[in-house]
């Protein structure tokens, strides 16, 4: 809401060098956050010239400009920039005659886009100053021809302050108003802010004029179809005006105090609604009353009904849209927007003003539905005072009146069909007991009453009867706000609540840290990627899997929820490949999204503020997706990077499986690995992740397949994985039991077996473990050798074994003895043989 | 009988005087070595001499021994100093041999680094943790219900369209992204028992394009405590005490009026700032307010007999003013140089 600082003053007293900022900071105090500062931004000698006479002068290039002698001074005097009292200017504009009083931008003047003003040679003159269009002064939008201050129904005196004369000193505020507080898009609500926040008088503009009462008018209120029960409106008046100079200019000041609250001047009749709306916040509605066919029904649309809206668009309408219809239909989409047919225009004589309250979630549902969120609307969604439109109404009789030339007619109509304010009890104790301040019952009383309240006070507490321009109070701790915010946030103390002993991190929590702990400090670099991807991304990884799309996707390529997370991390890899960052270890843990099936529409949503059944709330979480947590890493270029002593080594399969095994092992868990092919990833060089007993399979985890890198602009060779969290967390053991740690001396021993090349060295690992039994502490593959010494199609693996016995010094003989069965087992198994 | 004693003094100390030379002659390791057969081993002129002893008359063999034993431990000395002089000098060249530049020391692993949005949330959950508090967490991905119904956000409600919500198609699944973490809050009082102390951070989600300092997928913390005799006092008391622990002792609050559904009366928070780039100043950090009996409602919990507070804040927001990051686009991008400048800690 923007506050021109004249018109607050208007209604409440501000000091003598109030500032918008200075405004600002004392609205803030009392909940109006501020936004800004705005003015004409036109500074320096502007003033009223007149125009002595002027030559038309054809250009080459076939403008006619007008060399033009203006007077800006009384005759003998200097001017405002201390030069001549004529001056001679070039002028483009035609629009203008001799003896037109004129605004003209004087040398040293300034306007809006630091436009300085200065003599400038141009078609063979020295243009000495500028007459200024609308625009220029940043008054409106026209810049059709420079401004003739008879038009706008003035006659100052040559030389004076034009800036004065336009009202272009003028400052506004804006502030944020919050949707509770509906009525301070207005000046009224903020006058009355700025009363309770510096405790300034407070002259409600309500009474700005006289109410007169029409009648005879027909008008019938019909809703049959009334939202959760409310009527659409609950209060209508319509007054007539006639005979009506719709020609007449919009006085200066309301044109710069409509600009400077941010709306554009159009013309008298709309200025005055708007400036009313303004000023009251209820906003009105002027018919010409010739183009009315009948009278007037208030209803909800029927099925088919269109009105074409005064923004020139036809519009279905739908039976929920509140109508103001007339004998030929439609006429009006209730609070929101008024209809082409009626429209006041050049040739209105007679004008039909409307003012009434509707009810809010009828206007809010239709300017949603019609995508019209009008300066009307905005002010009904959130509350209008359901006792204005009879004072609105006269402001705009008076001001048409005033300034059109119009006068009251007798014809009119009036709907009121008010509920009573219900009252709401405050217990004398309970501010305090919310706020932690210990209000007086003066502070109380004097606060509630100061926002309009009528208060009775009651043995053990208030009856409170809100005013009715603050819907927003219906519930004690509402008024409780009023009484802490009014008295200042400042005076609330601080005091530390005690908490009861809590568990501290969850045991999943706890084990996300240590997975993200452990990758972190092996070299990995955490990073987090949106989770919107393509639809082409999602089935990079997976098959058959459905995902969530979202209605509203800001990108509509990237309009899915990731349901794995690896096309984020190779977009990541991708940009930081362009930023000439090529070493890459990077991870990324987070929530896919995993419908069971494609999403379909639910039924209506329980009410808010009571508690669903159980049966309610499980049918509201079954809606819900699995979200699980995933951990994804990517591989690029060295794993070493070259150095003194130091050879690269470049990434591979390797680097992912390592990784695989660091989270596991950060959660106590080992990881058993099964060569696999699944989608996105190289056929051969790709590793299932099992873990526990049962070797449930957590993920993946090799290099992606090569054709896909080369899609995404990456190196033939990248490793990945991706695991499951959520599966590797529920096999991890709860507590990690120690093990047996022997004294004894080791023995080592190296094994050489040769087996076909086909057998995978982890099942050959996992047999020596099985064969050479509990004597056998430690087991490592070091090598696989193929080639010469070793027949073809075998392979030489060689393990390095480290016995121990944990009552005695185990002797060599003991552990040959173990290693044979270990061979003896191996060579079962897979036909293992000692390497000669 | 009289026989010749060949075992003199004389004999003796040529025999010393021989050896040492020997000794004093090697000049590496290996010479003393190579040489001490003959200095104090089998072949050296002490032990031929000692060799005589057995045939000399009995009476002279007990000084001959005696003699011979003396020069013997003399000369075993004499070699064992040698030696650990010979080893010194070869061990100190062999270390200067060793020497490296250590400016040029190679890199062959580095640490690696956590998200500073990931660490901040873990900094923040500390903090409460330390109070007793509890981490509690929920889906991103949301019925409408728990996301805005739940939270006082009425259908038809003016804040639920200025939300910016991601929907989901169809529209009627009644599917959002959590445009806050407050669903988890909701969760928080259908799930745990009275009195709840809980802390909810996590990712959210609203339309608004990245720039400078917006982004469509960020970071809230937010706070819920429901007990019995909760005042505002307690929300500021919370407050201060969280924002001192993030930006120092001197660090202050200040609660100005505002709204949100959920909470009545409602705030917006700021910060005194003592470690500001640029100079100590108040920063928008969040809102927070004292819980909306018809949130407590809605979760079945009697607004007569308990209250409430809660707040939240933007993890984005925080660390762009405590940790001086001046663009969005940082914590978004995913360039490594980020998260590396941070390493594990902030």
């Amino acid at each position: 809401m923007r506050v021109p600082l004249s018109w607050l003053a208007d209604y409440v007293d501000l000091p003598g060098d109030a500032t918008p900022e200075s405004v600002m900071a004392e609205l803030v105090k009392v909940g109006l956050e501020e936004e800004g500062s705005h003015g004409f931004g036109v500074t320096g000698p502007v003033v009223v010239g007149q125009v002595l006479e002027f030559t038309p002068e054809e250009q080459s290039n076939g403008k006619t400009i007008r060399w033009c002698q203006i007077r800006v001074a009384a005759a003998g005097e200097k001017a405002a920039d201390g030069g001549e009292d004529v001056r001679g200017i070039v002028c483009g504009a035609s629009n203008f005659e001799v003896g037109d009083k004129v605004v003209v931008c004087l040398p040293g003047a300034v306007l809006p886009g630091d436009f300085h003003i200065a003599p400038r040679s141009t078609y063979g003159h020295i243009s000495d100053g500028m007459m200024a269009s609308a625009r220029e002064l940043n008054l409106n939008d026209d810049h059709a021809g420079i401004i003739r201050l008879q038009e706008l129904g003035l006659d100052p005196k040559v030389g004076s302050d034009a800036l004065e004369i336009l009202n272009l000193h003028e400052t506004a505020a804006e502030v944020n108003v919050t949707p509770d507080r509906g009525y301070c898009f207005s000046m009224r609500g903020i006058a009355r802010e700025y009363a309770h926040a510096t405790g300034a008088d407070f002259r409600d503009p309500k009474s700005n004029a006289h109410i007169e009462g029409g009648h005879g008018f027909p008008l019938n209120i019909d809703d049959q179809a009334p939202i959760r029960g409310r009527r659409g409106t609950d209060r209508f008046v319509l007054r007539v005006v006639k005979g009506v100079d719709v020609s007449r200019p919009t006085p200066a000041w309301m044109v710069a105090r409509l600009k400077l609250a941010g709306m554009r001047s159009v013309s008298l009749v709309v200025d005055i609604t708007n400036y009313v709306m303004l000023e009251l916040g209820q906003p009105t509605h002027a018919y010409d009353l010739d183009k009315i066919t009948g009278g007037l029904t208030v209803r909800r649309a029927k099925p088919g009904e269109t009105l074409k809206t005064l923004d020139g668009q036809t519009r279905k309408l739908d039976e929920e849209d509140l109508l103001i219809t007339d004998e030929s239909g439609p006429i009006g989409l209730a609070g929101v927007m008024g209809g082409e047919a009626t429209e006041v225009t050049s040739t209105t004589k007679d004008v039909l003003i409307e003012a009434a309250h509707f009810e809010p979630i009828t206007i809010a549902r239709s300017a949603r539905r019609h995508r019209l969120p009008s300066e009307a609307s905005k002010r009904y969604e959130r509350g209008v005072d359901p006792l204005m439109p009879d004072n609105a109404a006269a402001r705009v009789v008076q001001l048409l009146e005033v300034h059109a030339g119009g006068a009251a007619d007798s014809l009119g109509a009036e709907f009121k069909d008010l509920q009573p304010i219900p009252a709401i009890w405050l217990p004398a104790n309970f501010a305090q007991e919310l706020v932690g301040v210990d209000y007086t019952a003066d502070e109380i009383d004097k606060v509630l009453r100061e926002v309009g309240c009528v208060v009775a006070s009651v043995d053990g507490g208030y009856e409170v009867i809100p005013p009715s321009w603050r819907p927003d109070l219906t519930h004690k701790t509402d008024l409780v706000e009023e009484i802490a915010r009014i008295n200042g946030y400042d005076r609330i103390p601080s005091r530390l609540p005690v908490a009861p002993p809590g568990r501290g991190l969850t045991t999943k929590q706890k084990r996300r840290r240590a997975v993200l702990s452990a990758l972190a400090g092996s070299g990995h670099v955490e990073v987090l990627t949106y989770p919107f991807i393509s639809e082409a991304q999602n089935q990079l990884f997976s098959v058959g899997q459905p995902s969530v799309k979202l209605a509203n996707a800001l990108q509509a390529e990237f309009g899915e929820m990731r349901t794995t997370i690896l096309p984020g991390l190779i977009e990541a890899a991708r940009r930081n490949f362009s930023r000439g960052l090529t070493d890459l270890a990077i991870f990324e843990e987070g929530s896919v999204f995993l419908p069971a099936k494609h999403i379909t529409s639910t039924g209506k949503l329980p009410v808010g503020n009571q508690l669903p059944s159980a049966a309610d709330l499980a049918t509201l979480n079954a809606t819900i997706p699995a979200q699980p947590s995933r951990l994804a890493a990517l591989f690029t270029g060295d794993r070493v990077a070259q150095g003194v002593g130091v050879r690269s080594q470049p990434v591979s399969y390797q680097d992912a499986i390592q990784a695989a095994k660091f989270v596991a092992h950060s959660v106590g868990l080992e990881v058993t690995l099964r060569q696999a092919s699944p989608k996105g990833f190289h056929p051969g060089r790709t590793a299932e992740l099992l873990v526990g007993s049962d070797l449930v399979s957590i993920g993946f985890a090799g290099e992606l397949d090569p054709n896909l890198t080369a899609a995404n602009d990456l190196p033939r060779r990248v490793a990945a994985l991706e695991l499951d969290l959520e599966v590797l967390f529920a096999a991890a053991p709860e507590i990690i039991q120690a093990g047996f740690i022997g004294t004894f001396p080791a023995a080592t021993q190296d094994l050489s077996l040769v087996v076909a090349s086909d057998i995978p060295a982890g099942e050959v690992l996992a047999v020596i473990r099985e064969g050479a039994a509990d004597l056998l502490e430690q087991v490592a593959l070091v090598d696989d050798y193929r080639g010469e010494n070793v027949e073809a199609g075998h392979k030489s693996l060689t393990f390095a074994l480290r016995f121990r016995a944990g009552d005695r010094t185990l002797t060599q003989a003991e552990a040959s003895e173990s290693r044979d069965r270990a061979v003896e087992l191996a060579n079962q198994k897979f036909g293992a043989t000692l390497r000669a | 009988m009289s026989a010749e004693n060949p075992i003199t003094q004389t004999a003796v100390d040529a025999a010393v005087a021989q050896a040492l030379s020997l000794i004093a002659a090697a000049t590496d390791l290996a010479g003393l070595k190579a040489s001490r057969a003959n200095s104090v081993g089998d072949q050296s002129e002490i032990a031929q001499l000692n060799g005589l002893v057995k045939n000399i008359p009995n009476e002279f063999k007990a000084a001959a021994g005696a003699m011979i034993g003396k020069a013997r431990g003399q000369l075993n000395a004499a070699f064992a100093t040698r030696e650990a002089e010979l080893f010194a000098v070869e061990e100190a060249a062999k270390l200067a041999a060793e020497a490296v530049d250590v400016t040029a020391a190679a890199s062959p692993s580095k640490l690696g680094a956590r998200h500073p949005l990931s660490l901040l949330q873990d900094q923040i959950s500390d903090v409460f943790v330390g109070m007793g508090w509890e981490i509690a967490e929920g889906p991103e991905l949301e019925n409408e219900w728990f996301n805005f119904d739940a939270l006082n956000f009425d259908e038809d409600h003016p804040a639920r369209a200025m939300q910016d919500t991601f929907f989901v198609e169809p529209v009627e699944s009644h599917l959002v992204l959590r445009t806050h973490t407050s669903p988890v809050q909701v969760r928080s009082m259908l799930d745990r028992e009275l009195p709840i102390y809980v802390l909810c951070p996590g990712r959210v989600y609203r339309t608004d394009e990245l720039d400078a300092t917006h982004t469509p997928v960020f970071h809230q913390v937010e706070g819920l405590a429901i007990d019995k005799g909760l005042t505002m006092a307690d929300l500021r008391g919370t407050l201060e005490h969280f924002a001192r622990i993030m930006f120092g002792a001197d660090a202050q609050i200040r609660l100005r009026p505002s709204f949100f559904p959920f909470t009545e009366p409602s705030a917006e928070l700021d910060v005194w700032h003592p470690g500001a780039k640029g100079g100590a100043r108040w920063v928008e950090w969040g809102g927070c307010g004292m819980v909306n009996p018809n949130v407590l409602m809605a979760a079945g919990i009697d607004p007569e007999i308990y209250s409430g507070f809660a707040f939240g804040m933007g993890i984005e927001r925080t660390l762009m003013f405590r940790n001086d990051v001046r663009d969005m686009h940082d914590m978004v991008e995913s360039d490594v140089r980020f998260s590396e400048q941070f390493g594990v800690s902030l």
